[in-house]
């Protein structure tokens, strides 16, 4: 059996917090949909809130540092992402744009991901569409149609609002269709492996 | 191995005092300190090229000139030579000129500068970075070696039968570094050459200089220029030392905060743990410089940036006076013992003149006004 590594980036800032809260409903739902295509999931989970000060030392010096890095690497190796922020006015939290703002741009091409929301209140149900998905369309990543949104009433039961747990599992299946078969997540290119265009080329005509 | 400072020359308000330097002063003061650091027994002093406040050193071989007349065996150098926004002649004019006010103690380091502004103002895109560097270097290698050149390139107009003057002293041209955080294809470049690679190794974790100077070192043996360990690697540093390391922190500890490059970020005892910083006592310094060579391998020059972030001169001096007596001894001593026989020194104008067979005079005479013969015919 396949086993698959999903980052988790959770952009929540309290404990418990309904993004997180989110973020594991979306995991739970893609591994099981993973299994349900016959293949396994191991999940790692990135909390921003643990790294707020690592982000912003690395907006002022221009480098992640090792708590960071670590962070950084699970994120770019991983066969999947699934991304959730709080909605802060009306977008996606300072705290989540900068921890995509930090990876090198080339990072997450081809990168399947589910991307998620949530707030206080229905309003800003469209902030997956006209904040996220952009962000994720310039990184090169491929976002799964459907994005979740959940606002303080979804949980209002004490669960999980019966639509919400319909556009998590819709999401989710989307998510496992397009990690299964896929090969294997790949690094970036090294690009400290050995030049694929001589100098040589470089200097014709000068 | 060859031991200096170098510069950025920039005009920063001591936080201390809330007073900043005139431009007067400040120029004044990098001759000061580049005296001091031959009279300390140094090797090299090297200062950069900005076209911009808060910088003074928009024209360095003005500069390095003075220095040059004023001492007698310190090596001038740069950090950076811009060729991506400066003629390649104007760098081979100014240069060789050096060469001849310095009887030879001088070699340079090309940088792309990363001030994205500073490209319009010279004609430049920040974006043609790379190629502007190739090509610049290209050219400016040619107008060094081919007494005519009859050049055509992308970026400047061509040039017709042109004669670069006055030429390198004794027919050699001055040794180039080329000096990159994280472009691999100016690591490329330097191994293509044979020339130097310099990483400035401040600011960064030493994890990106390993990985540089590794891809340089391999690369250099790729294109036959000897086994990896024989390339010629530079690396810069930061240092501030007091006899007691609690009073290093004390009084460096507002410069940090208030630097351009440091302040607001990380604080200087993690910039300390995390990028090759150091702030502490002479004996700390020689411990953590030694340990660069465990990652980098045995190299060729050490420089230390050691005036900056608004520093008073008196502070700088008194840092010379640290470097030069307590720490360079040791680690000259220390990393000779280490460094096995193979692995070569840095050039100089000598070894070059040595290795091309000896000097000779390059001197081209002008065309013959009276047949009208031009250089290129006369040296036919």
């Amino acid at each position: 059996m396949t086993t698959r590594t999903l980052a988790v980036v959770s952009a929540g800032l309290s404990d418990p917090s309904s993004t997180r809260l989110l973020a594991d409903r979306l995991t739970v739902a893609t591994g099981e949909a993973l299994r349900a295509r016959g293949e396994d999931a191991t999940v790692e989970v990135v909390e921003l809130r643990g790294h707020a000060r690592d982000l912003a030392d690395n907006l002022t010096s221009g480098f992640a540092n090792g708590s960071l890095q670590t962070a950084i690497d699970t994120v770019v190796g991983a066969d999947a992402l699934i991304a959730v922020t709080p909605v802060f006015s009306a977008s996606y939290s300072g705290l989540f744009k900068t921890f995509f703002d930090v990876l090198d741009k080339e990072s997450l091409t081809g990168k399947p991901v589910l991307l998620g929301a949530t707030a206080g209140t229905p309003r800003h149900s469209l902030v997956v569409e006209h904040a996220m998905r952009p962000l994720f369309a310039y990184l090169r990543a491929v976002a799964v149609p459907t994005g979740v949104f959940a606002a303080a009433e979804d949980w209002a039961g004490g669960g999980v609002d019966r639509s919400l747990a319909g556009r998590i599992d819709r999401a989710a299946g989307e998510l496992a269709g397009l990690v299964s078969g896929r090969p294997a997540a790949t690094r970036p290119a090294d690009p400290f492996a050995d030049p694929t265009t001589s100098f040589e080329e470089l200097l014709k005509g000068r | 191995m060859q031991f200096g400072i170098f510069t950025v020359g920039d005009v920063t308000p001591d936080p201390t005092t809330g007073r900043a330097p005139t431009e007067a002063e400040r120029v004044k003061s990098l001759i000061t300190i580049a005296l001091k650091a031959e009279e300390v027994g140094l090797d090299v002093f090297a200062q950069g090229q900005h076209h911009n406040p808060p910088f003074v050193v928009s024209s360095p071989t003005t500069t390095l000139g003075y220095i040059a007349a004023k001492t007698e065996k310190l090596v001038l150098s740069t950090s950076t030579t811009l060729i991506t926004t400066t003629d390649p002649v104007k760098i081979a004019e100014d240069f060789a000129t050096l060469q001849h006010v310095a009887d030879g103690r001088v070699d340079l380091m090309m940088g792309r500068g990363n001030t994205g502004p500073v490209y319009p103002w010279f004609g430049r895109d920040i974006r043609d970075g790379i190629p502007l560097a190739v090509e610049n270097y290209q050219l400016l290698r040619r107008l060094w070696r081919e007494d005519v050149v009859n050049w055509e390139g992308q970026f400047r107009t061509p040039l017709q039968g042109f004669t670069s003057t006055p030429r390198p002293l004794d027919g050699v041209p001055p040794f180039v570094w080329h000096g990159s955080i994280r472009s691999p294809q100016i690591a490329e470049q330097a191994a293509y050459y044979g020339d130097g690679f310099f990483h400035n190794h401040i600011f960064w974790p030493p994890e990106h200089t390993e990985r540089m100077v590794e891809f340089y070192r391999r690369r250099f043996e790729h294109y036959g220029h000897g086994s990896a360990d024989q390339a010629i690697v530079g690396l810069g540093g930061q240092v501030f030392m007091r006899k007691n390391s609690q009073d290093a922190v004390r009084e460096f500890r507002p410069y940090f905060d208030k630097a351009p490059v440091y302040g607001g970020g990380p604080s200087l005892e993690e910039f300390t743990s995390q990028t090759p910083l150091t702030v502490g006592s002479p004996e700390q310094v020689i411990e953590r410089t030694l340990g660069f060579r465990d990652y980098v391998g045995d190299y060729q020059r050490q420089l230390f940036l050691i005036d900056h972030a608004g520093l008073p001169l008196k502070t700088v001096l008194e840092q010379l006076d640290i470097l030069g007596e307590e720490v360079v001894p040791v680690l000259r001593r220390e990393f000779a013992a280490l460094k096995p026989a193979h692995v070569p020194d840095a050039p100089t104008h000598a070894s070059l003149v040595a290795a091309a067979g000896g000097g000779h005079d390059s001197t081209v005479q002008a065309a013959d006004d009276v047949t009208g013969r031009t250089v290129e015919v006369a040296q036919a």
